[in-house]
């Protein structure tokens, strides 16, 4: 089906399944019980699920293929915010061009800085990403702000000429972006019971968006191209010695990768029309790092569950405080529940950053492929006990999942 | 002419910290072959021993003064701190005011300590993993360290001030024929540079006169044959890292006077020393240290007014672009050797 394999697509049915349903899927708490701050289910926060989802599929086509360990990506991210919001600012409001601006921008960017930084591998390679990277982010700072408005960042404002939309509203407002009218904020709210579900037009827009890009993703992974990157990571001297030049190749991936990151940046920017030059400073490319390794570099899915893991703890963990804490373990004699809230205060809250290294450490040292290899080991477990046989054939054939 | 001079001693102390990190980093790689992403937290780490010795220094315990009151009326607290009870009040006083020094001497088991632990618990199992795995791993380890920073000294910058003696500025024109005032130079950034040089000095008489540092020159050449000829390699690989780390952490403690220590300031110096260990060439020792100072002094050279007017916002980019040009244009970077990290 699609061109993919019975595998592959049910694969893809199962994420557009997940993405589809995530308004309910992420909302299992009635809103107004003590578990209602484990939701997830408000538009700002799926949307970023699925932004970030998109920037860490296209890092995997660059990292999980190739190997070239980018720490610069987060430059394209950056590029592709900027030209989204000059897109509201010129033209109009609405995302459809902003967007394909923002992809062919960022696309051309990475064309240049993979270029040149693609004539060394290694770590020398990142550190030319890096410098990249960092070039972007001070320039946007300092000498660029009349394009990047410096530190204050790139806003839409009532003077703004927007050729094809309104400056400003009848009532004399900033216009909010859309797509032919329908509001990207717009929010549908379902009430069934005690629970409260909200369906967002914008999340509904990204989220159709990620499902394109997972399947090409997942086209570029099966095709012969794919194959070529895949054997860039595993021996690319051997490759130059076959008489093949790696480099078109690698450029290609880091091309698409950095038009992925693009194409997130000018979602960002679609829903909320504001660029700043944080965005493009190489802690957000170390994020995506992060996303993809904690996930699984390589596989299909890892990128995707890596982004919604780590944005999903760094918004739920940081809002836990001490009180939440003295709630939960209140059944505990005082002594002890002082101890074993000072401990794990530690670790929540503003201290969610520490939970993140920690476990990003853990991952890196036992789990080298992420959780989606821990999810595999555990169901190999499981299934091990239920069956005899070893039901590995069906594994050995994708070996990348 | 004045200002040339005044711009290259302001880059030799910013200079001095690139090109002290960079070393230790060189010395990691060249080692251990280790690329090791937590050094700038070391950096930190040795800055906020400072913090924490002049912290412990000034620990006071209060006395009401029945004889005299304050502005309300009540008898006045004076707090004294411990150093000036024990040692009285001179000797307790000077202690205090040169608490950075000192702290020198006080971080250098606690920054040999950490490497220790750092390497037994951890790199250790990451000899024989990419070196993709080696940058991830000890970027984790770089924001637990810094994390738990914040967590114990707060997220603002923490003042550690320069002995009192050492504060004042150099008038560094006055002696090679200037007028007064002219180019004037902090007296800590003096003792910066002479502290850096002596330390650089050091490593490198170490690595070259001794029968240790012969030994462990021979391992990064050929670490095998020096396994073979019944060496124990690692455990002086081992001891490598703690003086790295050490080198590290003191030049984190003698550059909290001249910026205030905060829980980021490893990671900014990270990046940057990173492009100054592939500028020098991975693996070469000398080259870290020249490409530390060129650098630095780029950088200053680069933020005076006339080059800025002439070339907007070359100030804040002369670092990257020259480490792109170079890398372009030498691959293997200013003294980098054959064969090392090129696939």
């Amino acid at each position: 089906m699609l061109g993919l394999d019975k595998k592959d697509f049910t694969l893809l049915l199962v994420v557009a399944a997940l993405v589809l349903l995530a308004p309910f899927i992420l909302n299992p708490f009635p809103a107004d019980s003590a578990m209602a701050q484990f939701n997830a289910g408000y538009p700002d926060l799926m949307q970023r699920f699925v932004i970030f989802g998109i920037f860490a599929i296209g890092f995997n086509i660059l990292f999980g293929l190739t190997g070239y360990l980018s720490f610069g990506h987060a430059a394209f991210l950056g590029v592709g915010s900027y030209s989204a919001v000059w897109m509201f600012k010129l033209l109009s409001m609405n995302v459809i061009p902003a967007i394909i601006l923002a992809v062919i921008v960022s696309g051309v960017f990475a064309l240049v800085i993979g270029f040149v930084s693609l004539r060394r591998t290694g770590i020398y390679f990142s550190i030319l990403t890096l410098a990249f990277a960092q070039m972007s982010f001070n320039l946007a700072y300092s000498v660029l702000t009349p394009i990047t408005n410096g530190e204050t960042g790139l806003q839409i404002t009532l003077n703004d000429p927007r050729i094809l939309g309104v400056s400003a509203t009848a009532e004399g407002g900033i216009p909010v972006t859309n797509l032919f009218g329908l509001e990207m904020r717009g929010t549908e709210v379902l009430n069934i019971g005690p629970w409260a579900f909200q369906f967002n037009n914008g999340y509904y827009l990204c989220g159709v968006i990620m499902l394109i890009a997972f399947y090409i993703s997942i086209r570029i992974f099966r095709s012969p191209f794919g194959l070529m990157l895949r054997a860039i990571k595993a021996n690319k001297t051997r490759l130059n010695y076959t008489g093949l030049n790696t480099r078109p190749y690698a450029l290609a991936a880091f091309v698409i990768s950095g038009m992925y990151a693009g194409l997130a940046g000018g979602l960002l920017a679609s829903m909320d029309p504001l660029a700043g030059a944080e965005r493009m400073q190489w802690t957000a490319s170390g994020e995506v790092v992060l996303m993809t390794i904690l996930g699984g570099a390589g596989t299909l899915i890892g990128p995707v569950v890596g982004a919604g893991f780590i944005k999903y703890f760094e918004n739920i963990f940081s809002k836990i405080n001490e009180s939440v804490l003295h709630g939960w373990f209140s059944f505990l004699p005082e002594g002890m529940e002082n101890g074993v809230v000072w401990v794990t205060e530690h670790f929540v809250g503003p201290g969610w950053h520490l939970t993140l290294g920690l476990l990003f450490m853990l991952v890196v040292t036992f789990l080298p492929g992420g959780l989606v290899e821990g999810g595999q080991k555990l169901a190999g477990l499981f299934r091990r006990k239920s069956k005899s046989e070893a039901p590995d054939g069906a594994a050995q054939k994708h070996p990348a999942e | 002419m004045d200002a040339i001079i005044l711009q290259l001693l302001n880059g030799l102390d910013k200079g001095s910290a690139y090109a002290l990190i960079a070393l230790g980093l060189t010395l990691i790689f060249g080692t251990l072959g280790v690329v090791n992403f937590a050094h700038g937290a070391l950096f930190m780490i040795g800055a906020f021993c400072a913090v924490t010795l002049s912290k412990l220094f000034n620990i006071s315990y209060e006395t009401v003064d029945p004889t005299r009151k304050d502005f309300l009326g009540n008898p006045l607290k004076i707090k004294e701190p411990y150093l000036e009870h024990w040692f009285g009040h001179d000797l307790g006083a000077t202690l205090i005011d040169w608490a950075v020094p000192l702290a020198i001497l006080f971080s250098i088991p606690i920054m040999i300590a950490v490497g220790f632990i750092m390497e037994r618990g951890l790199i250790k199992h990451f000899y024989k993993r990419p070196h993709a795995d080696q940058i991830l791993v000890t970027f984790g380890l770089a924001i637990v360290l810094q994390e738990l920073i914040k967590h114990y000294y707060g997220a603002n910058p923490l003042p550690t001030p320069a002995p009192a003696a050492l504060t004042g500025s150099f008038d560094f024109g006055a002696l090679i024929g200037f007028d007064p005032n002219v180019v004037i130079y902090p007296y800590w950034r003096l003792v910066y540079f002479a502290f850096a040089a002596v330390v650089i000095g050091a490593v490198f008489a170490f690595l070259q006169f001794t029968t240790f540092g012969m030994v462990v020159r021979a391992g990064m050449a050929d670490r095998e044959t020096v396994g073979l000829l019944g060496i124990n390699i690692d455990k002086r690989f081992t001891i490598m890292f703690g003086i790295a780390a050490a080198v590290a952490g003191m030049a984190g403690v003698m550059y909290a006077p001249i910026n205030s220590p905060n829980y980021h300031m490893g990671m900014d110096f990270l990046v940057l020393s990173f492009v100054v260990v592939v500028v020098g060439g991975m693996g070469s020792l000398p080259g870290a240290v020249a490409a530390g100072f060129l650098l630095g002094i780029l950088e200053s050279f680069a933020s005076m007014n006339e080059i800025k007017s002439l070339l907007p916002g070359i100030d804040q980019i002369i670092i990257y672009l020259v480490a792109i040009i170079i890398l372009l244009t030498r691959p293997r970077g200013l003294m980098g050797r054959k064969g090392v990290m090129e696939e």
